[in-house]
Parts: structure tokens; sequence; C-alpha cells
């Protein structure tokens, strides 16, 4: 999130897109209803179904699954046609005024910079027109201005044009668009709700950067009761991604480093965003080198020096994606001999279910870390696995559950907080992080006894704990804010971290969290006090645990205030500028805290190159401005260019393996389908819960109830849902939330598929699992596969 | 809230405008109550629980009257849900024919049945209009919302009201939750929404509710007894007990009508094994 739950109080309207949080974060939903309730906000949600988000919206849009860039672009669109764009804060916070290198092309479906042999766009054929100094020229009457690209480029997003690809009739989705337009005033605000229904499809990435444009335009990105807000799916996945959960960054979001990159300063030169104004602080790319250094003195201490580039050659330096679905398909083709799950079931959450667990046979072993059992530490019993045919090996090795220990939660409003232990472990489990110390020491024995070819990387790694067998969650917390190796004290902030080698951290953005003067996220300052621990009185309780960076609790949020320094709404205040103080005062500035207003005052957004909000990026795979595409299985063509109808970037593993096409067509599987959670269960650890599964039972889909009358279905049938991949033989929920579409003039159901179920847990039933019939294809720039959109057929048993 | 006095009546207002259908009210009820809930059956995908009975003591109800439009205002009034809970009743009739005094009004004005007292006659179960009451297969007593007797006794709101996300489910001072409520229909009115109203919040249901509702819809919708019928049969209550009178004779009249019916068997019935029907209504 760049803002966090509890601000969302703040808002004037709503649009939430690709979420259900009433049913998927009913306690962050409160946020949402106090908006609703105490300042009589509107929420407007966008989904496929009509779920128990919409049963308390003001309005819910029936909207085709993936076709959000349609919905966002035709807000854009009316926002520009109408002049309704926030102009002063375009002006000041946005690369609307840039200007664009006369190479940019956008024709038929496809950008410039595509390469045919590679499938994949070069992004640096989307740059600014720069004078001698590499300063990005200015002139927001060029026709090739950001501006006037992007009015080009979205003035075909219609309203009749998003009616063809979303569903939604125009004359609804003009009453929205104008309560949309109205947020673009100053004394209005709007935040964009968002979750996986946004990110799982080959056009994820885009799906939310739509969002984060319109945002911008809005001069809604940075204030309070604004931004674009990510409600992330489990207690700590923010945390994950923090520290670097996903293969192509390291811990603080620094790049993994690549192939050919001979030293740090290869590494910083490809990796670090370069400064593009004279005055951009470009605070990230400034000090990529010193967050680096200090990773790497953390890493490897002592043997990380300045005349061997402090171990940066140490790094793997990978050739290939490393991600989600790379994994399962390096198993399909025999590369890979064993696998460790941890914290998570493979055979249940990976795209292709069937794929999956013929991926799974073709291991040698097949390590599972969980408290319970799991569908993969089970899959070789899966519903269609005949046993005596698995040959891999499986080892079970008990873990804690998050219940047995500390440590902390990072929450979608980067909050880091700290918990205690509540239980004592059972039996023989053991925590995942000690059960990792144990395997890597005895890994690094190994190496000490036989050498092998490149032992440096592993023998010279530090683990400087009191007992390295069992690290400390508060030992490695301490670790990762970092400390000055000259004083041996740990640090308050990031500005303190040096690129000499004098200062580590494990993760940059989480330095100042546990100062010498303790963990700042056990702190409990909350409501108990709001006059002397809210003193702003905006709900920033600095007190309350810590939130990264620096605690500050709003991103960007310079551009919550205008370039004098006077919030655009002083109801509503992120920063402002106190002139007798010579200071920022408010929330924790997202800028240098002293640096007065005025002309020659830093940029407002201090992280990017151009130091303001991108309009237009290069920052991503599949295109600087966000274009609809339509999912890799699709009913209809792209009526916006039906001969490049799918985004030409998504990764198509089988097509890129030789494997055959496990794609469907309308002809044979003629309905649409998305994937989703229900409030009852968390994702497939609660089959082991009493009480959720008798809230939730049985495995389901939900189905139109037209549909339902053609196909002679009642709820309570057993119904047949295969897809090109698999099938699912469960009960049919006939229902009017989901509806038929008319979608260019032809009528599209959706079918409603609940993940939750699978062979493992109380109600042992043999159930089947929904991925079975989801696609084996990823986004272009994260490689996240396309869970929301894909082809079914039903049939009633 | 200030502290939870003995003397004082305490009560839940339940906002169904508000109601998101979680079901964290179901579930912190039955662990801090230690029910551990029935065996799991398919219900209709959303309402698997079914009723209240002696595990469930909240139960979420949903009523879909969803259109079939592509684009629907929700407000709480499309797809209903309501947590359901015992209503406390100012004339409660389990109370009135519960023959061993097991059944009383607590310090906190909740009604309590002390399972010590009980001698599982069943009673009260026939007695309570609105299927609270059930017994508990194993203690062979009867079993419903407590109002958290203890935890009011330790200063503690009731489970399902901390649970509560959204907060609709309230608990407090009923004189407070009855202010309360009667602001929130109000400002709903001027939003608009004309289809809220209250139920039970002052003495034409059963006397009074230290449990009431907002409704989004007629309470019959909800299978509530609207106001002609939520009245005991009591002799300081003479329009009350001449309606009922009234009832008793049209219900027996309807007995006769029905057994005279039944003599003329019709196939359905006759097969014996004609499965519910998913869309009737959980009785």
């Amino acid at each position: 999130m760049t803002n966090h739950w509890r601000d969302i109080r703040h808002a004037d309207l709503i649009l939430v897109n690709g979420a259900n949080p009433a049913e998927a974060h009913p306690v962050g939903f409160r946020w949402l209803m106090r908006a609703k309730l105490d300042r009589g906000a509107k929420i407007i949600h966008a989904d496929p179904r009509f779920t128990r988000t919409s049963a308390v919206a003001d309005t819910h849009l029936r909207i085709r699954t993936g076709t959000d860039v349609a919905y966002f672009g035709g807000l854009i669109n009316y926002v520009l046609e109408n002049d309704l764009y926030h102009k002063e804060y375009v002006e000041f916070a946005t690369n609307a005024g840039l200007v664009i290198k006369d190479n940019y092309q956008f024709q038929d479906g496809m950008f410039n910079g595509f390469d045919e042999a590679t499938g994949a766009y070069d992004p640096t054929a989307w740059t600014y027109e720069t004078d001698d100094e590499g300063n990005a020229e200015v002139d927001i009457d060029h026709p090739r201005s950001v501006l006037n690209l992007m009015r080009e480029h979205y003035s075909r997003y219609t309203p009749e044009m998003v009616e063809r690809i979303t569903g939604i009739p125009q004359g609804q989705f003009l009453e929205v668009a104008k309560l949309v337009g109205e947020t673009g005033r100053p004394e209005k605000v709007m935040t964009i709700v968002y979750a996986v229904g946004l990110t799982h499809h080959t056009t994820g990435v885009q799906l939310i950067r739509s969002g984060a444009v319109l945002q911008l335009l809005l001069g809604n990105m940075g204030r309070p009761g604004g931004g674009m807000n990510a409600e992330r799916g489990h207690a700590n996945i923010q945390g994950n991604t923090d520290h670097a959960i996903s293969w192509d960054i390291l811990p603080g979001y620094l790049r993994i480093p690549a192939p050919g990159q001979r030293n740090l300063d290869d590494y910083v030169k490809q990796s670090a965003s370069k400064k593009l104004r004279p005055n951009a602080v470009n605070f990230f790319g400034e000090n990529y080198r010193k967050f680096m250094v200090s990773l790497l003195k953390s890493w490897y201490g002592d043997a990380a020096t300045k005349d061997n580039e402090f171990a940066f050659d140490r790094l793997p330096k990978p050739a290939a994606n490393a991600s989600w679905i790379s994994i399962f398909d390096q198993a399909l083709q025999g590369r890979m001999e064993g696998l460790i799950l941890s914290g998570m079931t493979a055979t249940s959450i990976g795209p292709d279910s069937n794929q999956v667990l013929e991926a799974l046979s073709r291991l040698k072993w097949l390590c599972v870390m969980d408290p319970f059992r799991t569908t993969s530490s089970e899959f070789w019993n899966a519903p269609g696995m005949n046993p005596a045919k698995v040959q891999t090996e499986v080892f079970m090795l008990p873990a804690t559950h998050w219940i047995e220990k500390d440590g902390s939660f990072t929450n979608s409003g980067r909050w880091v907080q700290w918990k205690d232990q509540v239980l004592p472990p059972e039996g023989e489990a053991r925590h995942d992080h000690w059960i990792l110390a144990e395997l890597f020491l005895r890994v690094r024995e190994l190496y000490e006894a036989q050498g092998g070819r490149y032992p440096d990387p592993v023998r010279e790694l530090t683990m400087p704990y009191k007992d390295p067998r069992k690290p400390q969650l508060d030992e490695i917390a301490r670790e990762i804010n970092g400390s000055s190796l000259r004083t041996g004290k740990r640090l308050e902030t990031f500005a303190a971290l040096a690129d000499d080698g004098t200062t580590a951290a494990g993760d940059w953005i989480y330095t100042g969290h546990y100062p010498e003067s303790g963990n700042l996220a056990k702190r409990r300052e909350g409501v108990q006090d709001p006059e002397k621990n809210d003193p702003t009185g905006m709900g920033f309780y600095p007190n309350w645990a810590w939130s990264w960076p620096a605690n500050r609790r709003v991103l960007y949020n310079r551009a919550s205030a205008d370039p004098q320094g006077r919030p655009w709404d002083p109801k509503r205040p992120g920063i402002s500028w106190d002139a007798a103080a010579r200071a920022w005062v408010g929330d924790v500035p997202d800028y240098p805290p002293d640096a007065a207003p005025g002309a020659d005052a830093p940029l407002p957004f201090i992280m990017t190159g151009e130091g303001l909000g991108r309009l237009f990026s290069n920052g991503v795979a599949d295109g600087p401005f966000p274009e609809h595409y339509e999912p890799i299985e699709s009913p209809v063509r792209n009526p916006l260019h039906p001969e490049v109808s799918a985004t030409p970037a998504a990764f198509l593993y089988d097509k890129k393996a030789g494997r055959p096409n496990r794609f469907g067509t309308s002809a044979d599987y003629p309905y649409v389908a998305t994937s989703y959670r229900l409030t009852e269960h968390e994702h497939y650890v609660t089959q082991n819960v009493e009480h959720l599964v008798q809230l939730q039972p049985e495995a389901f889909v939900e189905v139109p109830t037209e549909l339902a009358r053609e196909k002679g279905i009642e709820t309570g049938d057993r119904v047949r849902v295969s897809s090109k991949r698999g099938k699912l033989e469960v009960r049919a929920v006939v229902t009017r939330r989901l509806g038929p579409l008319q979608v260019d003039g032809k009528k599209i159901y959706q079918i409603g598929i609940p993940i939750h179920w699978g062979f493992v847990g109380i109600n042992t039933g043999q159930h089947w699992l929904a991925n079975a019939l989801t696609p084996f294809v990823g986004d272009a720039s994260s490689r996240t596969p396309e869970f929301k959109a894909f082809l079914v057929d039903i049939e009633k048993m | 809230m200030a502290r939870i006095t003995p003397g004082q009546a305490y009560g839940f207002f339940t906002d169904t405008s508000v109601c998101i259908g979680c079901k964290a009210c179901e579930v912190a009820c039955k662990e801090w109550n230690e029910l551990p809930g029935n065996e799991p059956v398919f219900g209709d995908g959303y309402d698997n629980t079914g009723s209240l009975d002696a595990q469930n003591w909240r139960h979420v109800q949903f009523i879909d009257n969803v259109p079939d439009e592509t684009s629907g205002t929700g407000q709480g009034k499309a797809w209903l849900m309501m947590s359901d809970v015992c209503k406390h009743c100012q004339h409660a009739s389990c109370m009135e024919v519960c023959p061993t005094g097991a059944i009383i009004r607590t310090e906190f004005d909740s009604v309590f049945i002390q399972p010590d007292v009980c001698n599982g006659c069943r009673n009260c179960i026939a007695a309570c209009p609105y299927d609270v009451i059930a017994q508990d297969e194993h203690k062979g007593v009867a079993q419903k919302c407590t109002l958290c007797y203890d935890r009011l006794q330790g200063d503690m709101e009731p489970a399902c009201a901390k649970a509560c996300p959204t907060e609709s489910i309230q608990f407090g001072p009923v004189e407070e939750l009855q202010r309360a409520a009667r602001q929130r229909v109000s400002d709903l009115h001027d939003q608009g929404v004309t289809e809220a109203r209250l139920y039970g919040e002052d003495d034409s249901i059963y006397g009074g509710l230290n449990a009431f509702f907002l409704l989004m819809d007629e309470p019959e919708a909800y299978k509530l007894p609207n106001e002609q019928n939520a009245v005991l049969p009591r002799r300081n209550n003479v329009p009350g007990y001449l309606g009922t009178l009234g009832t008793a004779v049209l219900a027996v009249l309807g007995g006769l009508i029905a057994l005279r019916r039944r003599r003329e068997p019709t196939p359905a019935t006759s097969s014996g094994t004609t499965p519910p029907d998913p869309e009737a209504g959980d009785e």
C-alpha cells in the first residue's frame, strides 16, 4: 500500500477493483466502512461477481474478468477529455510535461522495441528526449509530451469501447466516471483498493499501473485518503516481498545481479535509476551502492572488503528466470533434482496443478517443512495419481506454526508489528529458520571438508548468532536493522549507511526499526489515548509499531501539499511546510525534511530519477502506457486490435519448452472462469480448523442462474467443470450474483471457482484442486500466473 | 465503554446494513463458549450453518435478492446478511414456560438458561417464537446465547461483538444502543436508504428486545414475526391475548383443513423420499 488501512477512512470515493476486501480482509474492511459511515464516502466495486463487498458497496459494476485496464483507461480518457485532471498537481508532481523520443510508437497493439525472436520488448526503447547533460526535456505542450501522447493513447478508450470490452453499460460507466472525475478537485480525494484480482493476469502489472496512472492524473497519489493500495493476501506477504521472496530482487528491492556484471560499478550502473532532472533527488539511485555494500557487509562480514568489491562475486547472477512457474517448468524439463517447500503448498497454489503434480513426480526428492500434512507432502496421493508410479522421495519436516514463534508481521500498510510466541512448539516441530540454519551449517561442513568448485559464497557467509543452529528472530531483526561497524551501535536511519564498508544492514528499508533504544515494532501507543498518540489527528499513530521506510505512514507524501507546501486539502493534511520552524511537519516527510518550497526546491517524488510520478514508464516489460490485452484464453478477440489480441510479451512456458499446447479456445470451452477465496477459509491451511470447515465444508463453483437453467443445474447438484488442462467435480451454487455480460456483441457467462479445497484436511473427501483448471502462463514483468481469467466448460454430472 | 455494571440492562444492536457476512461472530461465539459445532454439512454455499441451535448461538442469514443486472446498488439491501441471535425478550416466553426455574433474568437483564437447573423438558424450545433454543444432544440441556454472561461478569463485552469487524454487532446498555440505532436509521433515511427500519428497539415486539436489529427489509424476509404477531398471550396484555386467541382459532381451523387434505395422498408425500428443497427456508 502507498497508504495504510486506517487511512482509507479519509477517502471520499473508494474504487475497489480485483479485490473483495469484505471477504478476504474483513478486519481491514472496517476502514472502508468507516469512510462510508463517518463521511458518506461512496464505494464502487467493479467485479465479475456480486460479492459480500458489493453487498455493502454503493455501486457494483459487473466487469468481465481481466479487463480493468479498459475500465481505468476509460476513466483516464474521461478525465482528460473533460479536463477534470488536477492540473497543478500534474504539472508539479508527474512526468506529464516530459518529452518522449520520436522513436516511440504504438500501432495496432504493438509498442516499438519488440523483438520477435525473444518475444520481449526492449524497455530502453521508451525514453525521454534529453539534453547533453542527460536532463529530460520539459515542454508540456510539445506533441510528444507524456500528456499529449497519453491523450492520444487513451482517446480510443471511449465509453462505447469500455462497454464493448468490459461489459459495463456506458450509462453505468459514465455515472461512475462522473464521481471519479470530481476527485480531481483538491478538496476531494479517491483511493483505489486492489488485490490479486488485478495481479493474477498476463497483464497484471499493467492492470495495477493503469490505476496508479489515474491516481496521478487526479492528484490523489501521496495524499491521505488516496493512493494505490494493495491488500496483501497473508499476514506477512509484505514482509516476504521486502525481504526478497521474489527471485529477481535482493532485500530492500535491490535488483538481483545479472550475468556480465563483473563488479559493483557494473551492477550499480545497470540497476540504479539515473538522475534525469537537475533538481531531482533520485534518492534510491544515488544511494544504491551504499545499500548494496551494507547488505554485502551484513552477509559476508569481514570477508567483504574494498579490495574484493565487498564480495560482490559471491552473489549468484542468474541467467534464467527463477520465478514460481519457472521452478516447475525446470522440474518438468528434468533439470531439478530436489525441492524444499516452506510455508506454502506448491501443489495447491501453482497454476495447472496436474502439470505441477507431474513436475513434482520428476523430482528425486521433495522436502516439505510445515506444521500440517499438505497437498504437497501428500501429492503422490492426489486424485488421479498412482502412488506406485511416483518415485519421488518425500521428506516431511514438522515445522512450527507462526503462533508457536515470535517475530514480526509486516502488514499491507507496511507496518512492521512484532508478535509474541503464544504456544510452545508441539512434539518435534522446529522453526523453519532453525531447519534452514541446520541445513546451511551441514552444507558448509561438507564444503569445508571437501572443497568443491566454488566454496567461498557458502564458507564465508556470516552466522553471527549466539547459537548459529538456533538463531533467535530478535537477533535476525537486529541484523536486518544494521549497525555501524566502527561503533558497533545499531543505526537509526538508512541515511547513515555508507558504501565504504563501515556499515552493515540486512535490508536498508528496515534500518531504523530496531535502533539502540529497542525494537520499535513492539510499540503499541494506539487508540487507548488518541490525543497523545495521534498528535496530527490524521491517524498516523507514529508510535504504533514502525512503518517502513523511516516510519513514514503515507508514501510520496510531498505530493499531498502544493508547490508552496500547503496541503491540497487543509482538512486532510499529509505534510505541510512550517516556515517559522523551517521544517516539514505532519507525517514523516517523503522529502528532505528541511528543504523549503520554491522554484529550485527538490522535485516531489524523491525516489525516481525524474523526481516525478511516472504516467509514462519504462520500468515495465510490456509497454510504457498500460494497454488492454485479452487474457491468453478469452472468448473474444481484442476489440482494440484483434490481430494482437493478447499481450505479445506474456511468457508462454509450454511453447518455449516445446511441450504440447495447453490452452483452450471458446469453441471447446465457452465460459469465462475466475478463481478466488471465500471469507471462511485462509488458502488451504484452514482445512485443519474444525470451526472453519463447518462454515465452508465442501468445494463448489458458482454458476449464473441463466446458464444453470440452460444446463439443468440446481444448487447442490454435482457438476464437472473442465478446462484444456484438467477438471473439477464439485457442487454447484446457482446464483444471480454472477450474471451474463454482453461483450462486443456476444453473450458471455462467467463461472466462479473458490480455491480452498484439496485432498488433505478434516473433511477428507477426495476434493479436486481448483488450479487444475488454470493456465501455465506468466505476466511479462512479474511472471505471475493468470489465475483470474481462463476458459472452461461445465456440465451436470 | 464504561464498566459493565450489574443492575443495568445490556444487549445487542445488530445493524444489518453494515454486515458483511464474515461469520466472525459465529466462530468467536463457539470459541469462547467451547461449542464444538455440528458435523459439517453443505447448505447453499454461503449459509452452511442453517439455523440457530444448541451449537450455533449466532447465525448469519443470507438472503439473496440480487437482481439480474450488470450494475446494482449494494447498500446492504440486495444481498441481505443478518447475524441472528437470541433476542433476550422482555416478554420471554421461554422463561414463562420453564417448569424448573432454570431460565432466569440476570442482573444484566439478559435471559439465561442455568445448565445445572435445566431438566431438558424442551418446553422452552417449543415456546421460543424465534427458534433460538435447542437441546444439546450430549449434555441433555437446552442451550442458547447467554449474552456471554461469564464475560459480562468479568467486565468484557460478548465475544461476537468483540470480533465483529464492521461494528454490525454493537454491545452496550440497551438505552444507549436504542439512541444509536434511532440515529443510524435516521441517517440512512437521509441518505435515501428508506428500506432501513428498526426491529425490537421499542416495546412493540414481545415487550421490547434487548437484542434488537436494524433491518433492510420486512421482518418476514428474515423469518421474524412482525409487530402484529410478536406478542405473548398474557393476562395483562389484552390486545395480545385476543390477537393470539384469534390466531389460535385460525390455527386450529387451518389444522383441521390440513388434516382433511392429508387424507388425499399425493405422489410426493407417499414416496416419502422427496429431498428437501434447497430454496426452501430452513426451519
